[in-house]
């Protein structure tokens, strides 16, 4: 069975660079200080493995993990 | 001003105002990368420089030993001038930080795209007909000042005033700290009569929003809303005007990356990232408060670190092939709008201005390249980009 991937942004690392944003829109919110969060319970649609791992991968601040469930 | 000798070793006597620096810089970082990786000068009464992307990382993220309240590095250097909140350290960055946020999100600056998209139509549109431009004069600069002073709610028609400011302020005053001053209390007098004319009447503006603005339920000081918005307009011009000239630079030289574009607008964003990467403009400086060592270099209290994120960027430990353009790059954790608690409070608005830019630019433009009988001439110190930008057109 594959694995359910789940992103979580560290609130303490991001600093609102927006990079996950942009390269996932699906899987993350930002605040009203354009800080960002996982969208929903951070659960990642299958199809969306990439953008995830896009999104940790260029996040400058090393905010964005990814939990595979 | 100042006669200083040529460079002999760039790794323990650099100059970041030398003429080879200036033009390119890039093949110097490399090799100082190579093999320091903490370069040193005595120039400036000393002055770091790590060119590894961890080291400047662990700088930008150490406020304790690494202080903003010096963030340009400077001959003679003034008294520190405060433009919160750039120039402050915790606990004090923090709510002069989070009061601009909202200001400058996604969202917020989204609102302002039109008339951007606006701005570029009529430049282009002047030169319609025309089978030569300078790129930097004639496009790249006109925008982000026009954009600014609609967010600040002044008049674009001031814009030759600003950008001399900004060159006296950031170039000039490298060696020249009256000039610093002056022009300092210049921007003071200019920002002191919008913002009594503001008090009287608030408008839709930033200026009308800093004095709205609470922190701990006190509104803000005179002194702290001047130096915001010093650092507003200072900040929100310069950068973004070399960013979109660094990427018409590259497209001009790279038609196999212009054509791509032009053929494949959907890699507009990743393009955009990777010649953010690339280009990074903006170096900022720190003053080293406390004894430290990273990297396994000591820095020493009182002497200076230019923290380079375009240095940062072409790390190839960070980044494949980090020398080269690779516009549909995927993962690109570059650092072009700093790192950490001083993150470019303006990097939406910069990367919807050259989105735009770029977007129009390429509408109106799709063939152009350098003017081979014309030098390009590039910004010194704190700001990269071209200030000369001969292009054949079509």
């Amino acid at each position: 069975m594959t694995k359910t991937l789940r992103v979580q942004v560290d609130p303490n690392r991001c600093q609102g660079h927006n990079r996950c944003k942009a390269l996932a829109p699906a899987l993350f919110e930002l605040d009203a200080f354009g800080n960002a969060r996982a969208a929903g319970d951070g659960r990642v649609t299958p199809g969306l493995e990439e953008k995830a791992w896009l999104a940790r991968g260029s996040c400058p601040e090393q905010a964005v993990e990814i939990i595979e469930e | 001003m100042s006669n200083r000798p040529p460079v002999t070793d760039w790794s323990t006597d650099f100059d970041h105002l030398d003429p080879r620096w200036i033009d390119n810089p890039y093949p110097i970082w490399d090799e100082l990368r190579g093999k320091c990786p903490v370069a040193h000068t005595e120039r400036y009464h000393g002055v770091y420089f790590p060119a590894r992307y961890a080291d400047v990382r662990a700088i930008a993220y150490d406020t304790e030993h690494f202080s903003s309240r010096r963030i340009l590095v400077r001959e003679n250097p003034p008294p520190p001038i405060p433009a919160p909140p750039i120039t402050s350290d915790p606990p004090e960055h923090r709510p002069a930080k989070q009061l601009l946020l909202p200001a400058f999100t996604p969202d917020a600056i989204a609102r302002y795209e039109p008339e951007a998209r606006a701005i570029c139509r009529g430049l282009t549109a002047g030169l319609a007909g025309k089978t030569r431009c300078d790129g930097a004069v004639d496009y790249a600069q006109e925008i982000p000042v026009r954009v600014i002073a609609r967010m600040l709610g002044i008049a674009a028609s001031e814009a030759p005033r600003f950008r001399r400011w900004i060159h006296e302020i950031l170039e000039l005053g490298v060696t020249d700290s009256a000039v610093v001053l002056r022009a300092t209390g210049e921007m003071n007098a200019f920002f002191a009569e919008h913002v009594a004319s503001r008090r009287a009447a608030p408008g839709d503006d930033l200026i009308s929003y800093l004095l709205a603005a609470r922190i701990g339920g006190e509104p803000l000081a005179e002194k702290h809303i001047l130096g915001t918005l010093r650092l507003l307009l200072i900040a929100g011009i310069d950068t973004t005007w070399s960013a979109i000239g660094c990427c018409l630079w590259h497209l001009a030289r790279e038609a196999r990356d212009r054509r791509r574009l032009v053929a494949h607008p959907g890699l507009m964003a990743s393009a955009v990232e990777e010649l953010l990467r690339a280009y990074a403009p903006v170096t900022i400086a720190r003053e080293v408060v406390k004894d430290a060592e990273i990297g396994g270099c000591r820095f020493e209290q009182g002497q200076m670190v230019l923290l380079s994120f375009p240095a940062a960027n072409r790390d190839p430990a960070m980044f494949d092939h980090a020398d080269r353009v690779v516009i549909d790059r995927k993962v690109n954790p570059h650092m072009a709008f700093g790192i950490g608690i001083h993150r470019c409070i303006g990097s939406n608005l910069a990367r919807m201005e050259i989105t735009v830019a770029l977007d129009e630019w390429l509408k109106a433009f799709p063939e152009f390249q350098l003017d081979p009988s014309e030098a390009v001439t590039w910004s010194q110190a704190t700001v990269r980009g071209p200030r000369r930008l001969p292009l054949l057109l079509g």
